[in-house]
């Protein structure tokens, strides 16, 4: 699975060449329209192909991002996916409580996180050791929370609420509270067995 | 004339506040409001900034999240919605032509919006209640972090300013639809229906097509203030429910938090909120946009009537977006992640976009233009929407709202770059364009310092959301504490943009005291000597 830093640059490109574009645009009309020139009227065939394009956007960013990014469709559909791994996780009085206390994950496995609230809304996320995110969910009491995540590169992770629940929730930090092993070893591991 | 003169009398001494009419005064009252408020905003904003680069050894996290709660409040109610019914209960009657419904009620929106916005502020500062603007269930109602008083005098400010909204919504239909004393009976229910836009809906079935019988602008304002209405009574009823909490708290009964569903009160409450986010304010701001273009270029609206048909889109479409909001909540169900978070969501591009290209048309049209102040700021606004639309749209996806949600990007190159750049430059249009009209013929006391405050605010609102934007992609969250620099050189950043932004204020504020005096700001809340229904003197 393409990781989640691989999106964000792709996005971070993308916005900001939109926004050069975006302030030149601008820029360049605000020096128009000050400039002599004749008064016209804009076509109405640029109205609407400006329109339909607007239109093409809107739907196709959704089509696009379904199709190339990995979680999106097993986001929607975690039922009908089976995980390698479930890990059941409480909050409760802004502590969260893991099923041990490292969380170890085998690379290439897909996880199951199910958090539950016995209080407040909270939220639940993986952060790199450079802070960059993984992913998050909200954490609503009284719901199921659950999110499924294929791990497909070794790293040591932090957990971290990601909702506000009051000052005291600010300092629901786990450092290196996640896992996950080495690929080389999977790799190897998964070639004797086949041999 | 010294600077002593103009500090005390005004610029050359034009303003006098004696020759100002009734309406002229209580539009003014809102706009010193809601410019006091915008300055406890950005002074509130520049704390944080601070706070973000190192903590403040004089500002508890406690007080912090208190001001993080107070902020957007005093933002949207105390200042924006001070200076929007301001505006417009002026321009419906201007553009109605005829006199507003009740002045009385008008005096009474300022006066409720100003004092609610005070109470929820100083709950706020005192007690250090801090549930956020966005109340997830049961955080309000935790009184082992917060004080029910305080909690209590909170919700009772919020619902003052909502009081105060209604009677603003009062008045904007009771006069657009209304029959002044002595003029012929007006068609309530046809001007209803034109505000409304059902009229150009049933102009989609028919080859007679009915005339519009409110100008576009009034259309704008009649459809957001139906937004406002519908989240006006979301809010009061969330209220009386943290209150029927706080009141048994306080009567030393605990009720279960469980009687109320999670997510079922955050899908009711962020439909009630998003309905402020996108609904009236992206209406108001294209039926603003409209009427400034009409104003600055003299000419007619470039595709009035999609302008008009758009609009009733953008109503329906806020309606039935809230979702969005909602991506990273699992219970969430898809259905209404995929239908109502995204491609319903993904209209707004759409819409937002059409009323962005309409006004752009509409200045091309009149061209060569002046580069004004109205216009300067007029485009700033247009850009700012530009930019903050396509960036929520762009969170309002499944796959990327997973690493997005929460973060600095959502607050910084969407929410602050929505509301600094786009909303209140576009406010700022008109407020530069209606200065001589509810002034009498005041002029500005400098044209440099309007310059400065233009590039200043232009800057510094897009360099402040272009830096937290960076920050948010790199994992910093919104609603959260790094305490060890972790985002250090952004926050510095972002930090120096805010300092800009202040900057900007207080460079305005001080050119609006130059131009009207201290005697003359103080005249503004003396009654008017005048008496009549009209909006500005007889010539």
């Amino acid at each position: 699975m393409v990781d989640s830093s691989v999106v964000l640059f792709g996005q971070t490109l993308a916005y900001t060449l939109y926004c050069v574009a975006m302030i030149s645009l601008m820029a360049w009309f605000a020096y128009r329209v000050t400039q002599a020139g004749a008064a016209s009227v804009v076509k109405p065939g640029v109205f609407y192909t400006f329109v339909g394009f607007l239109a093409v956007l809107g739907v196709s960013l959704h089509i696009i991002t379904y199709n190339t990014i990995p979680w999106a469709p097993m986001d929607l559909d975690r039922g009908a996916y089976t995980p390698d791994r479930t890990f059941s996780i409480t909050v409760a009085d802004h502590r969260f409580q893991l099923p041990a206390e490292k969380l170890l994950i085998e690379c290439g496995e897909t996880v199951l996180f199910d958090v539950t609230s016995a209080d407040l809304t909270y939220g639940f996320g993986l952060f790199r050791t450079d802070h960059s995110m993984v992913f998050q969910m909200q954490v609503v009491p009284g719901h199921r929370n659950d999110i499924l995540w294929k791990f497909e590169k070794p790293g040591v992770y932090t957990i971290r609420s990601t909702e506000y629940s009051g000052p005291a929730g600010t300092s629901m930090i786990l450092e290196d509270a996640v896992e996950v092993g080495s690929c080389e070893q999977t790799v190897a591991s998964s070639a004797s067995h086949n041999g | 004339m010294s600077f002593r003169d103009d500090l005390i009398h005004g610029e050359r001494g034009l303003f006098k506040p004696d020759t100002l009419t009734p309406m002229q005064k209580i539009t003014l009252r809102f706009v010193v409001m809601g410019l006091v408020f915008y300055g406890f905003a950005v002074i509130e904003g520049m704390i944080m900034r601070l706070y973000e680069v190192k903590p403040l050894p004089f500002v508890s996290e406690e007080q912090f999240f208190a001001i993080l709660t107070a902020h957007p409040l005093v933002g949207i109610f105390g200042s924006t919605y001070s200076l929007v019914c301001g505006a417009f209960l002026f321009l419906v009657p201007f553009l109605m032509k005829k006199p507003l419904w009740s002045v009385k009620l008008a005096n009474l929106t300022w006066i409720f919006l100003a004092v609610g916005t005070l109470t929820f502020w100083g709950a706020g500062f005192l007690t250090h209640y801090a549930p956020l603007y966005t109340l997830y269930w049961p955080l309000p109602a935790d009184f082992e972090q917060f004080s029910v008083i305080g909690g209590t005098v909170f919700i009772l400010g919020i619902a003052i300013v909502m009081v105060g909204t209604a009677f603003f919504i009062i008045n904007v239909f009771k006069t657009i639809t209304y029959t002044p004393e002595g003029w012929e009976k007006q068609p309530a229910g046809a001007l209803l229906g034109s505000a409304l836009g059902l009229s150009g809906f049933r102009n989609l079935f028919r080859k007679q097509k009915e005339e519009h019988l409110v100008p576009l602008p009034v259309a704008a304002i009649a459809r957001g203030t139906v937004d406002m209405a519908l989240n006006s009574t979301v809010i009061l009823f969330t209220g009386v429910l943290i209150l029927v909490y706080m009141v048994a708290a306080l009567a030393g009964v605990d009720l279960s938090h469980t009687a109320v569903d999670a997510l079922l009160y955050k899908n009711w409450f962020w439909w009630g909120l998003d309905l402020i986010a996108d609904g009236l304010v992206l209406i108001f701001v294209a039926g603003t946009w409209y009427l400034l273009a009409s104003l600055i270029t003299g000419k007619p609206i470039y595709f009035q009537n999609i302008a008009r048909a758009a609009l009733l889109v953008e109503l329906v479409v806020s309606w039935t977006v809230w979702s969005h909001h909602l991506l990273s909540d699992q219970a969430q169900p898809a259905v209404l992640k995929v239908v109502s978070g995204e491609m319903v969501t993904a209209f707004e591009l759409i819409t937002q976009g059409l009323a962005f290209f309409i006004t752009l048309a509409t200045l091309w049209s009149a061209r060569p233009l002046k580069m004004t102040n109205p216009l300067k700021f007029l485009l700033g606004g247009l850009l700012g929407f530009a930019l903050a639309v396509p960036a929520g749209i762009m969170q309002a996806d499944a796959g990327l709202n997973r690493i997005l949600h929460n973060t600095q990007w959502i607050v910084g190159p969407h929410v602050h770059v929505a509301i600094l750049v786009g909303l209140t430059m576009t406010l700022y249009s008109a407020v530069y364009l209606l200065l001589p009209i509810l002034t009498n013929g005041a002029e500005l006391w400098s044209q440099k310092l309007a310059d400065l405050h233009f590039w200043a605010h232009l800057l510094g609102g897009i360099g402040m959301g272009a830096f937290m934007g960076m920050a948010g992609l790199q994992g910093m969250l919104r609603r959260s504490l790094y305490v060890q620099g972790e985002f250090g050189g952004y926050m510095i950043l972002a930090g120096l943009s805010g300092a800009l932004l202040l900057l900007a204020f207080l460079v305005f504020f001080f050119n609006v005291v130059m131009t009207l005096g201290l005697k003359g700001v103080l005249g503004i809340f003396t009654p008017s000597k005048i008496a009549t229904k009209d909006l500005v003197p007889a010539a």
